[in-house]
């Protein structure tokens, strides 16, 4: 018999139950909860009469509707319904008995920065948020994936979830990642690769030396987008990097039961003879820094080529699609990437707002100036410890003298569901997640980077390759 | 939830691949702590001219006639024709919900993302996978012929297109049981809260930093 892959072993290790119709039960050990997609399931529960199954499970905070200039209490808020929300959560939380790092917590923050941050999401958990990008923390070797608000209140009231096993789907990437191509990278130029769909029904396990070799950080930048690649959950299998990320959290566990936890995670690999349902395999070598052009998350090049011609795609959907989008961007096939001008940059979200990101924009910041051109580079820290760590290193003085602005953390113009958003029309250098019509502001137009190529574009005016900075 | 059995009704046909989440209902009328009154807002950037914001009287709004649903041969439609990979981005159950306000009762496509399909099972609103080629073919009588109907009969597990042969489709049977049955999810898992509880106890004894 083949052997396990991480997957098969996560997915055994939380199996309650199996229905004869082929549907299983499995167990959920941590729920992520935010404002937006939790009412609705604690309204269900109030109407049920059901109570949490196990308050302890769940760990709440606000990110997606916060403003990121400063503000002391809800009632701060300005937007009507954004309080509401706020304040909804507040007092859900306070009713069922859920910890929630509110308002003034230092720990407050993006779900998936404060989650693995706090150490609530460890090795071998099953892990679920009202949040696509859930996938995130499977960077720890853990099952991570988004659910629907319904699922929320399921998780809630049985700490269980009805569901089917996925595929397994290995993404290998060997070999050394040149210099200035970073994890944003790599996963950009995975998404090219196998497509916005390429993942669907799978569970990917990033795997190869080029993913070994990054921090935790980095592979969290990867796990986070394995859903613009379809697939609802990544993962990365344990080693040394994950155990060193872990020790000494506040959530983590201690003493004895550390040692035996490092035991049983090291267990958390794919055998050498599991058998996936699907494998790529992509050369380190071949990635360059990438800048995503279109309005999916698939439309991506590297930023030293041009604009594709839609008429070399055979595919009459993907092409009409190829073509809608350039109309959207404003944007014209064979033209440099490094012709794209900028209007604003946006350095933050749950894909890059963790203090390497932040090291790695003030890198390319310190000296240099915003060009005039730009109006308006936002810096947000993914959560409130993050901010601490970076005010620690001078990385806000760093981005201020750069002329950019130095926010309060949260997600921010990822989704511009807060005051921070584009104006129609307008380009925009983003290290967020998704190119979506729309999903910056109306009528923006939103190009994916990593932290540094955003930076560089802050400074120039323009897409530059991060790699001939100095002579942009 | 109410029972998905049997459904005819309009077709309405969205010609575009990979329409996300966003598009279906954008961020800004997420904010809501309710599930229903998503309908006028549903694909609000292609419908309207103007840029939504919630709490408006989306009547009065400059309409995008040439966006499908403000169509009139397409009004009162309850099922969504669509291209592949319908519903990818964010998981935001606010898109079915939207889409279920709006009217529409079953969606068919050549695929779905995942987090959406799943999401579509928990409101009774029935996504229907079809090959390429029967969507190509359903795309081409629909915009064919004013007025083009389709039955969707969930027992049988059929599209049965106004002319022409029904069309099978695949369905999870849990699935299929609680939407024809209108089952109530939590009330069903509930009932094996012995089998959740046992296998807390033996998970506690294994890994007890789980829950602590």
């Amino acid at each position: 018999m083949a052997g396990k892959t991480l997957y098969d072993k996560l997915w055994d290790a939380h199996l309650v139950t199996e229905r004869e119709d082929g549907s299983a039960l499995i167990y959920i050990d941590r729920q992520i909860i935010h404002e937006v997609t939790s009412p609705q399931a604690f309204e269900g529960l109030r109407l049920a009469g059901r109570k949490p199954w196990r308050t302890g499970a769940s760990v709440a905070t606000i990110d997606h509707n916060v403003p990121t200039t400063p503000f002391k209490s809800a009632a701060e808020i300005v937007d009507d319904t954004s309080r509401i929300q706020v304040q909804t959560l507040q007092d859900n939380t306070k009713e069922f008995g859920i910890t929630e790092f509110g308002i003034g917590d230092v720990r407050q923050g993006i779900v998936h920065v404060m989650a693995p941050e706090q150490g609530a999401v460890l090795p071998g958990m099953t892990v679920v948020c009202g949040d696509s990008h859930t996938s995130t923390n499977g960077a720890l070797a853990c099952l991570a994936h988004g659910i629907g608000t319904s699922e929320v209140e399921h998780v809630l009231a049985t700490q269980t979830l009805v569901a089917k096993k996925m595929k397994n789907m290995r993404v290998a990437v060997e070999g050394d990642l040149g210099p200035g191509v970073t994890a944003k990278d790599v996963v950009l130029h995975i998404i090219g690769v196998i497509g916005t769909a390429g993942g669907t029904g799978y569970a990917i396990e990033f795997a190869g030396s080029a993913i070994r070799g990054l921090s935790l950080e980095g592979r969290m930048t990867i796990c986070n987008m394995a859903i613009e690649a379809g697939a609802r959950a990544g993962m990365v299998a344990v080693d040394q990097t994950t155990i060193d990320y872990v020790e000494g959290r506040p959530f983590a566990p201690k003493g004895e039961d550390w040692d035996k936890a490092v035991d049983y995670w090291r267990t958390l690999v794919s055998d050498a003879d599991a058998e996936f349902d699907a494998e790529v395999n992509i050369d380190a070598a071949d990635i360059r820094p990438q800048v995503s052009w279109g309005t999916s998350p698939e439309m991506v090049v590297p930023v030293d080529g041009m604009l594709p011609d839609p008429q070399a795609e055979s595919d009459e959907v993907k092409r009409s699609g190829m073509q809608r989008a350039y109309e959207y961007m404003g944007l014209k096939p064979g033209v440099p990437v490094t012709d794209i001008q900028v209007d604003r940059v946006f350095i933050g979200s749950c894909t890059n707002s963790r203090i390497e990101d932040l090291r790695a924009a003030a890198e390319v910041a310190k000296g240099r100036k915003k060009a005039d051109s730009v109006k308006q580079v936002l810096v947000v820290p993914g959560s409130g410890l993050v901010k601490q760590q970076a005010e620690k290193e001078g990385l806000d003085k760093v981005f201020i003298e750069a002329g950019f602005e130095w926010r309060e953390p949260g997600c921010s113009m990822c989704l511009a569901m807060n005051p921070d958003r584009l104006e129609a029309g307008e380009h925009c250098a983003s290290t967020s997640n998704r190119n979506f019509e729309g999903r910056q502001g109306n009528g923006g137009r939103t190009h994916l980077v990593s932290p540094a190529m955003a930076a560089a574009a802050a400074v120039a005016g323009h897409f530059v390759d991060i790699r001939e900075l100095d002579r942009a | 939830m109410e029972k998905f059995i049997r459904q005819e009704g309009l077709v309405a046909p969205l010609d575009r691949a990979n329409v996300d989440t966003d598009q279906i209902i954008p961020k800004q009328f997420l904010k809501s702590i309710k599930r229903t009154g998503f309908g006028p807002n549903l694909f609000d950037e292609w419908r309207y001219l103007d840029e939504g914001f919630p709490g408006q009287d989306s009547s009065q709004r400059p309409k995008n006639e040439d966006f499908v649903l403000n169509q009139s041969r397409y009004q009162g439609a309850s099922i969504l024709l669509t291209r592949r990979n319908f519903g990818c981005g964010s998981s935001r159950e606010h898109a079915p919900w939207a889409l279920m306000d709006f009217g529409f009762k079953a969606i068919i496509a050549p695929s779905f993302a995942d987090i959406f399909y799943n999401n579509c099972f928990k409101n009774g609103l029935l996504p229907i996978v079809l090959s390429e080629d029967n969507v190509e073919a359903l795309f081409r009588a629909v915009e064919g012929k004013e007025g083009f109907r389709i039955t969707v009969d969930l027992e049988q597990q059929q599209v049965i297109p106004e002319s022409g042969e029904p069309l099978s489709f695949e369905i999870d049977e849990f699935r299929k049981h609680c939407l024809l049955n209108g089952l109530d999810e939590i009330g069903l898992t509930l009932n094996e809260a012995d089998t959740i509880r046992a296998y807390e106890a033996r998970r506690a004894e294994r890994e007890p930093w789980i829950f602590q």
